[in-house]
């Protein structure tokens, strides 16, 4: 049972991540993606004082999708606590050295660092901002990694090439100019 | 209900992979920007190539009776996206920023929300108000 607990290569992962596309399709003639479930909760949420058209349809007929991400947040139980790798993470030396320069005390001892995800008013507050950055911008680009980098791009879509390019510049973007200096 | 069970399992499966690929990672994520390692870009290459492959297989059995169809007897078709450009590269510039500040796009979020982590529960309350965010000012955003 090894392979339940130790981290597992890219092409297990990949393949498996790949299927999810053609998985879907054959259960229910669904298109994979995860990001719309934010709009549905949003939906689920609204007030009825307030009354936004993009969340005013019938998210129950979506049921299946927030069912998906049920059984996400599951395998991540499973994968991560009960399964959990006793190992870091195993980085390059090349992104372990960066790391510490950044000032990272233990670069890959968890699955993300105690520095940003401890408690602490800064912390989530910088964890707030960046989340609402990543749901108004999913929502615009209509898709995810996983809605326009795997579905969209095995399918051969332009637009979903044009959300690539845009996730692309901006992860390289923050990732070299913002987030080198945040612990300093 | 029992029709749910396929999407609780596929979702759960997700869920693992995600995690035991370490696509959740922080680290990972970080080291795939500043293209320190090819893990990252392994993943997403072959679920691309998985996937490309798989929607072949699938149109060159679309007349037939089994794979070609859904479980349901339905023909299986894949759903366009919408055409357009600005709105994919602006919308995908401003979740790639916070994607590479935060380490986690929407899936690993709740993967890793339900490995009891308080911070990507966090995230996931910013991912809402982003997108309810976003819904309020769809009018006046270019498209």
């Amino acid at each position: 049972m090894h392979w339940l607990t130790q981290p597992w290569p890219w092409y297990v992962a990949g393949p498996l991540i790949g299927l999810m596309v053609p998985m879907m399709l054959f259960i229910g003639n669904r298109s994979f993606g995860i990001s719309n479930n934010l709009r549905h909760l949003c939906a689920i949420t609204q007030p009825q004082t307030v009354d936004i058209d993009f969340f005013r349809y019938n998210w129950r007929e979506h049921t299946w999708s927030l069912v998906f991400v049920i059984g996400t947040g599951l395998g991540g139980y499973l994968a991560g606590v009960l399964f959990a790798n006793p190992l870091p993470v195993e980085l390059s030396p090349a992104a372990l050295a960066m790391l510490s320069s950044w000032g990272f005390t233990h670069p890959g001892l968890d699955l993300v660092p105690d520095e940003l995800f401890h408690t602490s008013v800064r912390n989530f507050t910088y964890l707030f901002a960046c989340g609402v950055l990543v749901g108004f911008g999913t929502r615009y680009a209509g898709g995810c990694t996983s809605g326009h980098a795997i579905t969209g791009l095995s399918t051969l879509q332009l637009p979903s090439l044009y959300a690539v390019i845009g996730i692309f510049s901006g992860g390289l973007i923050s990732s070299w100019f913002l987030v080198p200096w945040m612990l300093l | 209900m029992t029709r749910y069970v396929p999407y609780l399992l596929i979702g759960l499966l997700f869920g693992f992979t995600l995690i035991k690929s370490e696509a959740a990672s922080w680290y990972r994520i970080q080291e795939m920007f500043h293209f320190q390692s090819f893990h990252m870009y392994g993943i997403l290459f072959s679920a691309i190539a998985t996937g490309m492959v798989s929607i072949q297989i699938i149109k060159l059995l679309g007349n037939r009776k089994t794979l070609g169809h859904a479980m349901d007897g339905q023909a299986i078709d894949i759903p366009e996206k919408a055409p357009g450009k600005k709105s994919y590269l602006i919308g995908g510039l401003v979740f790639g920023f916070g994607w590479g500040l935060i380490g986690l796009c929407p899936g690993p979020m709740f993967a890793l929300a339900g490995t009891g982590s308080l911070g990507a529960l966090i995230v996931l309350a910013g991912a809402l108000h982003g997108t309810w965010l976003y819904g309020a000012l769809k009018q006046h955003l270019p498209h």
